[in-house]
């Protein structure tokens, strides 16, 4: 809910911020489409999910507090949830894809694990005899 | 005693402020339902226990925070300036392979979290026998310059904050 007298500074600092946020999701997006192989492709949404987010999240929090006459900054905790999954599920794909191009023997678009069978070890520690 | 019975007390803490903080008001019954869940949820990552170490040095964890701050904001300009040029020039983007001295597991997920969040960087693989982490650069134009970044800015507090 907007309050009727929302002042003019407020309304032009929160459409500049709001603004900004979705330009830089709207340019992330756009990335997607003109980077041209899968790894590029992934930096694209970082746009969006990091200063892009904080922008939208820093007029949110603004709004929010002027409507409630307090501090509102439940935003804070999106902020904090966003860059710890974010990484993860980005992880995640690219770890996807080049399980993929290994198994391809794309060897050029990733340099090959230091010795045959250390992929399955990647990311923990062997658990096999050593 | 202390460990067995709240195994996790900062992450308590976080839990039940993030508690308070999305409670509709803040009475006292939000605080005690907070607490005790707060309470429970410190329990979990006893499962993920891998001779675990707590991190240090707070003041150093700020500024931690702060450089990444700066970096992620800077990373944004020049990646939205990278899509704003009308046709892609010769930019090369490519696979940096960094060594690290960094062996400890959570501060490799602080590190993942670091470089993934910074637009123009990826976590691409470990290598935790070699410790030689893989990476994706968008516009590659300095591999060392990559390395001596990464390792100076993020990794050298990290061996610190984690020792």
């Amino acid at each position: 809910m907007i309050a009727p007298a929302l002042p003019l500074w407020l309304a032009v600092v929160v459409s500049v911020l709001l603004l900004a946020g979705a330009g830089l999701a709207l340019l992330g997006s756009l990335g997607l489409l003109r980077f041209r192989t899968f790894y590029e492709r992934v930096h694209a949404p970082t746009l969006a999910g990091t200063l892009g987010a904080t922008a939208i999240l820093l007029a949110s929090m603004l709004l929010a507090s002027f409507d409630a006459g307090r501090p509102i900054v439940h935003e804070l905790v999106l902020g904090a949830v966003l860059f710890t999954t974010t990484p993860v599920a980005l992880l995640l794909l690219v770890r996807a894809a080049l399980y993929r191009d290994r198994h391809e023997g794309n060897i050029a678009v990733a340099p090959p694990p230091a010795e045959p069978g250390a992929e399955a070890a990647d990311e923990r520690p062997a658990s096999g005899p050593q | 005693m202390m460990r067995r019975w709240l195994p996790y007390p900062r992450l308590a803490l976080a839990v039940w402020l993030m508690w308070f903080l999305l409670a509709p008001a803040p009475t006292f019954g939000a605080a005690l339902t907070g607490a005790l869940v707060a309470w429970g949820l410190s329990f979990l990552p006893v499962a993920l226990e891998h001779g675990r170490r707590g991190a240090r040095r707070p003041l150093l964890m700020l500024r931690l925070a702060g450089r990444v701050a700066h970096d992620i904001v800077l990373a944004n300009l020049a990646v939205a300036a990278l899509l704003l040029r009308p046709r892609a020039k010769a930019r090369r983007a490519g696979f940096v392979s960094i060594p690290l001295d960094l062996r400890e597991p959570n501060a490799l997920a602080v590190l993942a979290c670091i470089i993934t969040a910074t637009p123009g960087t990826i976590w691409v693989s470990w290598d935790p026998a070699a410790g030689i982490l893989v990476i994706h650069v968008l516009d590659l134009v300095d591999e060392a310059a990559v390395v001596r970044d990464i390792r100076g800015r993020y990794e050298a507090p990290l061996l610190e904050i984690f020792a």
